[in-house]
């Protein structure tokens, strides 16, 4: 009865255009759709840099800070660099730093934390040594270990990836002690599943949704931290140009060229903010347990 | 209790003894050796050899550590690099711009987070409430640096309201000191109100729909005082634990609101040591703040039972 009840309704849903169901998405996840487009075209934009951005290096002294025109859209900055270029290569610094850091430090994390969540026994440790490495305010634990080694952007990624690693595990670890426990879990122990299936078949896929929010949000830190460590020249190499070291650069020329200063500050703020509203967005949709508690 | 308390003392000093072999070991973790890395790239042997001798490498490792545990827990975090003077006495000398913009930011921020949240929760849906989410998201996204050039180029330069930056000591007069952390407070302060408002907002609303509460309202408590003695009372654990958490993003924003509006603190100190690779310093100045971090926590965890006399331990 129920089937044959239900099958209007499955045809309409079939019948339903791609559009359609597009809108709907769009309707129910506007944060979602919103910070997915800005960093899309961000992204988009960093990649085919090449091809329409023009020259981000090459000085030229006869035209410094010359403020937006139709020739230079954002300016130029005090050594007569084209401030657009280098905000568009800019974004490459960004983004990579922020997909490589996520991306480890939740591999990192993700390895430590099942360990410490179910083999009770280097549980005390870890979570221990984890709390000493949360103690550090993230910056400066950066900022230290990118002084000691020379600039490079791969140095700048471990450096902002290791105070990100504690909190990935704490939260794997939550996700582990409470499933751990189930009776589904109970019963493939009971039923000699070698260990490693266990993590990898029943308890590894709980900690996805969670994982994917904090994935997110990692990525909006390290970019706010690469932009803070290269604004106080603690990162990339100087002659890369960044949004951070782009403003450190141009401070001293606020008042007179406050474009050299505001562009990279804007689209600094906006990837960091599609970020953050797609993180809200997937929070809603993969984690309503924590989405009621914000 | 009084076991409570001691098992949390003995956690901390559990922490910070962590903390601290993290902050020894920084120096040794780093591929090379650390005496030619303080010494840049055109140092000849003989600095090397000379920075070697006076950080004391030769020896092993846990010579090392424990030497210099010691000299720290006597207060010795060792001499600059540089200037040739105990790193101790460099942070004592720039200590209080530190504190005042972290003390003023914390007490400004603090207030207006609570209060909004307060309000966001009682009004729900209103205007007031999607501001505050709307502030908070951008709180989140902007970072220090920008919102504070924005600042400048609006109320200093444009506006000549306030001075451009830098910093005038507490007895020079309270008008010349409060008028340059105003906008480093506002600066640093954006994105620690956003988390607290964000949290008590979640806090409140969850002790509004309480069964007393709606008890409170039907005899008749006038709203300020349900909300301010019934209400915000005892969501004061969350509002606590995130003002403690939060003085992480305060310790970091000052290393770089310092930069930007020139105050010649502890955190410059460090962004100045840098440069300099004067490691010792910026060893001393981590280890100082995660230290402070962490009592503040400490000192969070022992609130609760003053906040809520239901907690026992």
């Amino acid at each position: 009865m129920s089937t044959l009840t239900a099958e209007p309704a499955l045809v309409a849903q079939n019948g339903r255009s791609r559009a359609a169901q597009l809108r709907r998405f769009v309707r129910r996840h506007p944060t979602i759709v919103a910070g997915g487009v800005i960093l899309a075209i961000v992204a988009l934009l960093a990649l085919a840099a090449p091809l329409f951005a023009g020259d981000a290096i090459t000085m030229h002294p006869a035209q410094r800070l010359r403020p937006p025109s139709d020739k230079d859209w954002f300016g130029t900055d005090h050594l007569g660099r084209d401030v657009f270029a280098r905000t568009i290569y800019g974004a490459r610094v960004s983004l990579l730093v922020g997909l490589c850091v996520a991306a480890v430090s939740i591999a990192v994390g993700l390895f430590i934390g099942l360990m410490a969540g179910y083999f009770r026994k280097i549980d005390a440790v870890v979570m221990r040594l984890m709390d000493g490495l949360m103690s550090i305010p993230a910056i400066l634990l950066a900022i230290a270990l990118v002084a000691l080694t020379r600039a490079s952007i791969s140095t700048v990624i471990i450096a902002i990836t290791i105070p990100e690693v504690p909190r990935v595990v704490r939260l794997v670890r939550a996700v582990v002690l409470g499933v751990r426990e189930a009776p589904y879990v109970e019963a493939a122990v009971a039923g000699g599943t070698p260990t490693w299936k266990i993590l990898a078949r029943h308890i590894l896929p709980s900690t996805i949704n969670p994982l994917i929010v904090q994935a997110t949000y990692i990525c909006a830190s390290a970019i706010l931290i690469e932009a803070a460590l290269s604004f106080l020249g603690a990162g990339t190499p100087p002659e890369i140009p960044t949004w951070g070291n782009m403003i450190a650069q141009s401070r001293l020329f606020l008042s007179r060229a406050p474009w050299t200063i505001f562009a990279p500050g804007i689209a600094l703020a906006l990837v960091v903010l599609a970020v953050n509203l797609l993180g809200d967005g997937l929070r809603d949709r993969l984690d309503p347990r924590l989405a009621r508690r914000m | 209790m009084g076991a409570y308390i001691l098992r949390r003392l003995a956690s901390t000093v559990l922490v910070m003894g962590i903390v601290a072999v993290f902050v020894f070991l920084l120096l040794h973790l780093s591929p090379g050796d650390p005496a030619a890395i303080i010494a840049g790239d055109n140092a000849t042997n003989e600095q090397i050899a000379a920075i070697r001798r006076q950080l004391g490498l030769d020896d092993a490792l846990p010579v090392q550590f424990f030497r210099w545990l010691l000299a720290v827990l006597r207060g010795d975090l060792g001499i600059s690099i540089f200037s040739n003077e105990p790193v101790l006495k460099l942070i004592g000398q720039r200590i209080e711009p530190t504190l005042s913009l972290a003390l003023t930011t914390l007490v400004v921020a603090v207030t207006l987070a609570v209060s909004f949240g307060v309000i966001a929760a009682w009004k729900v849906g209103s205007f007031i409430d999607r501001a505050l989410m709307v502030v908070s998201v951008i709180g989140f996204s902007v970072p220090v640096f920008v919102v504070g050039y924005v600042l400048i180029y609006t109320f200093s330069i444009t506006l000549k309201w306030l001075p451009v930056q830098g910093y005038a000591p507490i007895d020079q007069g309270f008008g010349p000191w409060i008028e340059r952390l105003i906008l480093p407070s506002i600066a640093l302060g954006l994105a620690y109100v956003a988390l607290i408002a964000r949290i008590t907002r979640t806090a409140m609303l969850d002790v509004l729909a309480e069964d007393y509460i709606r008890t409170a309202k039907a005899k008749g408590v006038a709203t300020r005082s349900m909300l301010l003695k019934h209400a915000l009372k005892n969501a004061g654990v969350p509002i606590v634990t995130v003002i403690g958490i939060g003085v992480a993003l305060l310790i970091g924003g000052v290393v770089i609101t310092e930069t930007v509006f020139n105050i010649p603190g502890v955190g410059r100190l460090v962004v100045d040591a840098i440069s300099k690779r004067d490691y010792p310093i910026i060893q001393g100045v981590i280890l100082i703040f995660s230290g402070v971090y962490v009592l503040v926590n400490l000192a969070v965890d022992l609130s609760y039972t003053l906040l809520d006399p239901r907690i026992r331990y």
